[in-house]
């Protein structure tokens, strides 16, 4: 993966999954990176799962930038792919297109990019819950979005209510240290 | 979101009543509508109804009354208000009046994958079908425009992929429309008897024949360029979107002719004509019936009736990929297959529900277990529910297993039905009359977590919260279930587990008497997803000791998620991160392995 800086050098089309287990805060990552496209002024669409299965069941969300009318990405088109749980990749990780980046929530390395979120949240003084903003971090430092992270830090404070806000970001700025 | 832009359409179309019963994936529309007015100060009451036939009557009478109204529910939410919503079809509505049921094909939440189009059609009455929630805002808009030009009801039918899809859209302000409440009494119309009802259903066929011939909500074409000469695609909804996506990647778009259907009933007369004279062949792309396929008719039209797109399921891009290659005559791309698996929901760490059906299952090892709908069916994990039906069905079913075992010679099985709160509110009080009345005999234990807790935590009317989160005059379930006539009623904690495996059998006790009937215990515990409730209660750090012989009682009888065999010995690991420390577990382990010492409370 390249690292990039360079907002103007990042794709204007993009499709990313988000898979993880109901709870984990699949949807706050969904909603995060909505915002920041369209803050940044990216058509957007995104798809997401509610129900039964966000008792802990496995969900997933999918988010689309650039000109596309439905909101599910196909088997095997999706360009990123973001796990918060390892165990997710074999139930999800047909999505994503050969050669695609897939970032995951744990400290054991495979054929994927990988951070320690929940040690990475304990050695921060977070609960567990925030190993789903370093793993934002650690992708969007990576250069594995469509966003960078500034505009996505950007976001997190603006819509993160204040008594989260410095634990939310102290999160995400671990997970983008992480990524080096 | 879909369901937050519809609630956002509802206010800014002038509406004064918006009622609702919550149920995925519809359960987010009404507290947009309460957000959306608090922030524009439009007057609108919104209410959670305690199920959807009376949501629909609320709102129905908004409308007669001359102002516009919405009523919003899941698809088989609209079972439970189909009375009203047939007749309201003949009678028709004065202010615009407009029924949005959210279909969720797949089913991924859901009972049945019915297609509320097809109810729209069997009601005689038109239905919208957005493709995105930009779409799904102002078909509310123009769903009201076209209810008060005719009179209608007129139905908005999102499905799962739009109501929580989410995109950018314009907001605009609401419209004040200065309406006071004007009830023009007109028995013949609004008490008809049969003697006018046959004429109310003339002029009801008379309007949709008008709608049929207007022009307005006629399907949009996207020209072909005469690349595939005497074809055509059609399609509504998202599986328009999903084609289109589709169609653009391959290069098709602005090749072949392709309509979206906005208003799949009526079908437009003209656009019937134009597709049966002009094409040799029309693919149509729709969920989850074939409400257009079969309008069309003819040999001509493929589709799900056809057996070209599969029956049933939902179209997802991988699902319409193969159809529209096959239709294009295109060479087929290999199909990525989906693996199976994943992990299955569970009830959450911490919930008294398990404590519950733990207790059950324990106490009435042979019995006989209905029960119903809400995040309390996971109560099937544990061994603890045998039936899942529709919402109230778990008490009547439970008088019906007694029928059918009373009527023999052999032992009556223990019947324990369950029921959350907010269900017992919505369908379950005529059922316990009823089982009441007819002396069957069986014990209901009613799940009391003081909210709707599958939907997103609506409060119950027990609650006495209004949707807008004034107080509202609280509807006590024990003096509900003493009104229905019940002998013998408790209620506990389902915490205490042995306490409560007691109190289970006195029930049966009491059931199995011949002076004894329905025994009703109501298991009281707050959902845990209450941030306060937790707060509230006392909590415990939790350990295994070396007494643990992996015997998995604990995982396979109690299936706690905080609890996992440790891979190395199998003996039972507590996860720190997902036990909320409730300690029920130590009552569960048969060798006294699990230790609990209290750290708060």
């Amino acid at each position: 993966m390249i690292k990039t800086t360079d907002e103007d050098a990042r794709p204007t089309r993009q499709q990313i999954i988000v898979s993880g287990l109901g709870g984990q805060g699949a949807l706050t990552l969904t909603r995060l990176l909505a915002e920041a496209g369209a803050a940044a002024g990216l058509e957007i669409i995104t798809s997401e799962t509610h129900g039964m299965a966000q008792r802990g069941g496995t969900v997933i969300s999918m988010i689309k930038a650039g000109p596309f009318q439905g909101p599910l990405i196909p088997a095997g088109e999706a360009d990123t792919g973001l796990f918060l749980h390892p165990r997710n990749l074999a139930v999800h990780r047909f999505y994503l297109k050969p050669g695609g980046a897939v970032f995951v929530n744990t400290g054991a390395a495979g054929d994927y990019a990988n951070v320690d979120g929940h040690a990475l949240a304990k050695d921060h003084g977070l609960p567990p819950v925030a190993a789903n903003l370093i793993l934002l971090g650690y992708a969007a430092g990576r250069g594995g979005l469509f966003i960078g992270p500034d505009s996505l830090a950007e976001v997190i404070a603006a819509k993160t209510p204040e008594r989260f806000r410095e634990a939310s970001l102290r999160a995400f700025n671990a997970g983008l240290a992480a990524a080096g | 979101m879909g369901n937050e832009a519809i609630g956002r359409g509802i206010v800014e179309a002038g509406c004064t009543v918006a009622t609702s019963y919550p149920g995925t994936p519809a359960s987010e529309i009404l507290p947009s509508v309460v957000a959306f007015a608090k922030e524009t100060g439009a007057p609108v009451y919104a209410e959670w109804s305690v199920n959807e036939k009376v949501a629909f009557e609320v709102a129905l009478a908004n409308s007669m009354s001359g102002r516009r109204s919405a009523v919003s529910m899941k698809q088989v939410g609209l079972n439970v208000a189909s009375d009203p919503f047939l007749r309201a079809a003949y009678l028709g509505v004065k202010g615009g009046l407009v029924v949005i049921s959210a279909d969720d094909p797949g089913p991924h939440s859901s009972q049945t994958e019915q297609d509320s189009r097809f109810f729209a059609m069997f009601a005689k009455v038109p239905v919208l079908d957005p493709v995105s929630p930009r779409e799904a805002k102002a078909m509310v808009g123009r769903a009201l425009e076209l209810s008060e030009r005719y009179e209608i009801p007129v139905m908005v039918r999102p499905t799962t992929r739009v109501c929580h899809a989410r995109q950018n859209l314009a907001c605009g302000p609401p419209q004040i429309l200065d309406r006071p409440a004007h009830f023009v009494k007109d028995p013949r119309r609004w008490c008809a008897t049969p003697l006018f009802v046959l004429e109310l259903h003339r002029l009801l066929n008379d309007k949709i024949g008008q709608i049929a011939a207007a022009p307005e909500f006629a399907p949009q074409l996207t020209r072909g360029d005469g690349s595939f000469p005497g074809a055509c695609i059609i399609a509504a909804g998202v599986a328009w979107a999903h084609t289109a996506d589709w169609l653009a990647e391959l290069g098709l778009l602005g090749r072949i002719d392709f309509y979206q259907v906005a208003m799949p009933y009526p079908l437009n007369r003209d656009f019937i004509k134009k597709i049966n004279s002009q094409y040799k062949q029309a693919l149509v792309l729709e969920e989850t019936y074939p409400v257009i396929e079969l309008q069309l008719g003819g040999a001509r039209v493929q589709g799900r009736a056809s057996g070209t797109v599969p029956q049933a399921g939902e179209l997802t891009p991988d699902v319409i990929l193969p159809v529209l290659e096959a239709f294009l005559e295109l060479p087929p791309r290999p199909a990525l297959q989906p693996p199976a698996g994943g992990d299955r929901p569970t009830l959450c760490a911490g919930c008294a529900h398990r404590a519950a059906f733990y207790a059950i299952r324990e106490t009435f090892p042979g019995g006989i277990f209905p029960s119903d709908i809400g995040c309390y069916t996971l109560g099937l994990n544990l061994g603890a529910v045998d039936t899942c039906h529709c919402m109230g069905a778990g008490i009547s079913q439970a008088a019906g297993f007694y029928r059918a075992y009373a009527a023999g010679a052999g032992n009556l099985p223990t019947i324990v039905a369950t029921i959350g709160d907010s269900t017992f509110f919505h369908a379950g009080i005529p059922a316990l009359l009823n089982a009441v009345f007819s002396q069957a005999h069986f014990i209901l234990v009613i799940l009391d977590n003081a909210t709707t807790a599958m939907t997103g935590h609506q409060p119950t009317p027990q609650v006495g919260l209004t949707a807008t989160g004034e107080a509202g005059h609280a509807v006590l379930i024990s003096d509900l279930v003493r009104a229905c006539g019940v002998g013998f009623l408790r209620e506990a904690d389902p915490y205490d587990l042995p306490a409560f495996m007691d109190l289970l059998k006195s029930a049966d006790v009491f059931c199995r008497s011949p002076e004894g009937g329905v025994a009703v215990v109501i298991a009281k515990h707050p959902c845990l997803l209450d941030k306060e409730a937790r707060k509230a209660q006392p909590a415990y750090s939790m350990c295994v000791t070396e007494d643990c012989t992996g015997c998995r009682h604990c995982l396979d009888d109690f299936e706690c998620p905080a609890l996992s065999p440790d891979e190395a010995d199998g003996r039972v690991t507590i996860d720190g991160v997902r036990c909320v420390g409730c300690g029920v577990c130590v009552h569960v382990c048969p060798e006294g392995a699990i230790k609990a010492s209290l750290t708060k409370g």
